[in-house]
């Protein structure tokens, strides 16, 4: 197991299904961010087979919540003075928009540009999203 | 102000009211002419249509109001790229109330955020055709009597088919509805239908692929088209299209009460052989569809006659 050192502050975000973690760097523009980031790619997990796991070394103050629209069994690690002080899954928001794009090519968000792209959580317990305009579900 | 999109932005009240509203309609249609006199209704039809378009436009009329619109997007703005939420904020400021058909899903609910007048879904692709809802159950009401305890079969394009999703929607929310989903593999129902509606309701039903068998069973048998429209692969189209035919044959399995419904247009799937059978409603269906909609442009616009 490839080891990375632990945080002082910062968060962790845990359970990423394997393959997901760049989307969430992306989405968290990380890149651009001031701190320390970790990306662990492939690591064992009992519960998961293979899972994704980021470190963000430094004070967050980002929506780690949306974060849900994207992986919605991710865990978040919150942690201070080197000791995890909040353990959670992401609530998931009632509506995002402009997160993600709905992809059924019949609907009216695939030729009217200027709408926003926007989604109402369906079911809280399959962290299901639906499109708003055609309520097509969103496929991760 | 009320719009509808969905058959279930209508509450069972609201739906109550406009079916019993139609149903007066019906008996006495004179009493209801020039009600909506000085009103106007515009049918914002981007996609061609001949039922809807002229059964929302007869509708308009039998009240004594006006009707303006268009009937194909290239005999309208969209043609030089207006978007539907431009069209319909000037449209607000022409008509009283609107009947939008349009290709893609949503397009009725983008016009309802941006308009000042009561917009009706009338088609949206796929996805919702309220007024082809309110028109079965009008029909169903009618010709049956009630609404539940009732086993309705499902039969043809049931994966694409609007008109099915927006019937069992409807349906489920009646005691005692039974299914019959008839329909090959590559067209049952979607799964979110199977599994968000029906199983979330503990709804029963049956899927096959056997017309015939389940035949007997059926007090409504919905019959629908493969619409060539839905496919991008004409090949699929081509070979799904034949599926499932209705013929005097079949019929034989019915029973005598059982009621044949058809959002028209047919094209291959009821044999014309079976027209002449009193269980073959369809026409009369297409026809009560105008009295459901008077009802319902009255209801939106706040019209009452004592």
């Amino acid at each position: 197991m490839l080891n990375i050192g632990g945080l002082n502050e910062g968060v962790v975000i845990d359970h990423i299904k394997a393959g997901g973690a760049m989307k969430i760097y992306e989405y968290l523009n990380l890149e651009k961010q001031d701190c320390s980031v970790a990306i662990i790619k492939n690591a064992k997990s009992s519960k998961m087979g293979k899972k994704d796991i980021i470190k963000i070394e430094g004070p967050i103050t980002l929506d780690l919540d949306i974060l849900g629209v994207l992986d919605p069994n991710l865990t978040l690690d919150i942690i201070k003075a080197g000791k995890i002080v909040e353990k959670r899954n992401p609530n998931l928001p009632v509506q995002v928009t402009g997160i993600i794009r709905c992809k059924n090519p019949r609907c009216i968000t695939s030729v009217e540009q200027e709408l926003s792209h926007r989604f109402r959580l369906a079911s809280k317990e399959k962290g299901l999203y639906r499109c708003i305009y055609c309520e097509q579900a969103y496929k991760r | 102000m009320k719009h509808v999109i969905s058959p279930l932005d209508l509450s069972m009240e609201e739906l109550s009211d406009i079916l019993s509203l139609a149903e007066n309609i019906l008996h006495d249609p004179k009493k209801y002419f020039g009600c909506c006199y000085g009103k106007k209704l515009a049918t914002l039809f981007y996609e061609p249509s001949t039922r809807t378009r002229l059964s929302f436009e007869a509708a308009m009329l039998n009240l004594g109001g006006s009707v303006l619109g268009f009937s194909s997007a290239d005999s309208s703005s969209a043609a030089k790229g207006e978007s539907v939420s431009d069209t319909i904020r000037v449209v607000s400021s022409y008509a009283d109330i609107c009947a939008m058909r349009h290709p893609k899903e949503g397009a009725p609910y983008v016009a309802s955020i941006h308009s000042s007048i009561p917009v009706i879904n009338a088609g949206d692709g796929g996805h919702n055709h309220p007024t082809q809802t309110l028109t079965d159950l009008f029909t169903i009401k009618t010709l049956k009597g009630h609404l539940d305890h009732l086993t309705i079969g499902f039969c043809g394009d049931l994966k694409f088919g609007r008109t099915v999703h927006s019937l069992i929607g409807a349906m489920v929310r009646y005691p005692n509805s039974r299914f019959v989903l008839i329909s090959p593999d590559e067209l049952r129902i979607p799964t979110y239908l199977r599994e968000e509606v029906l199983e979330a309701n503990n709804i029963p039903y049956q899927e096959t692929k056997a017309l015939e068998e389940v035949m007997p069973e059926l007090d409504i048998l919905y019959m629908t088209r493969v619409q060539k429209e839905r496919f991008f692969n004409e090949e699929d189209y081509i070979r799904l299209k034949d599926s499932f035919i209705l013929d005097a044959a079949k019929m034989q399995y019915a029973r005598e009460d059982m009621l044949i419904l058809h959002p028209l247009p047919r094209v291959n799937e009821i044999a014309s052989e079976v027209d002449d059978d009193p269980r073959a409603v369809y026409f009369k269906q297409a026809e009560l569809g105008v009295y459901v909609r008077m009802a319902l442009i009255m209801t939106l616009l706040g019209i009452t006659v004592e």
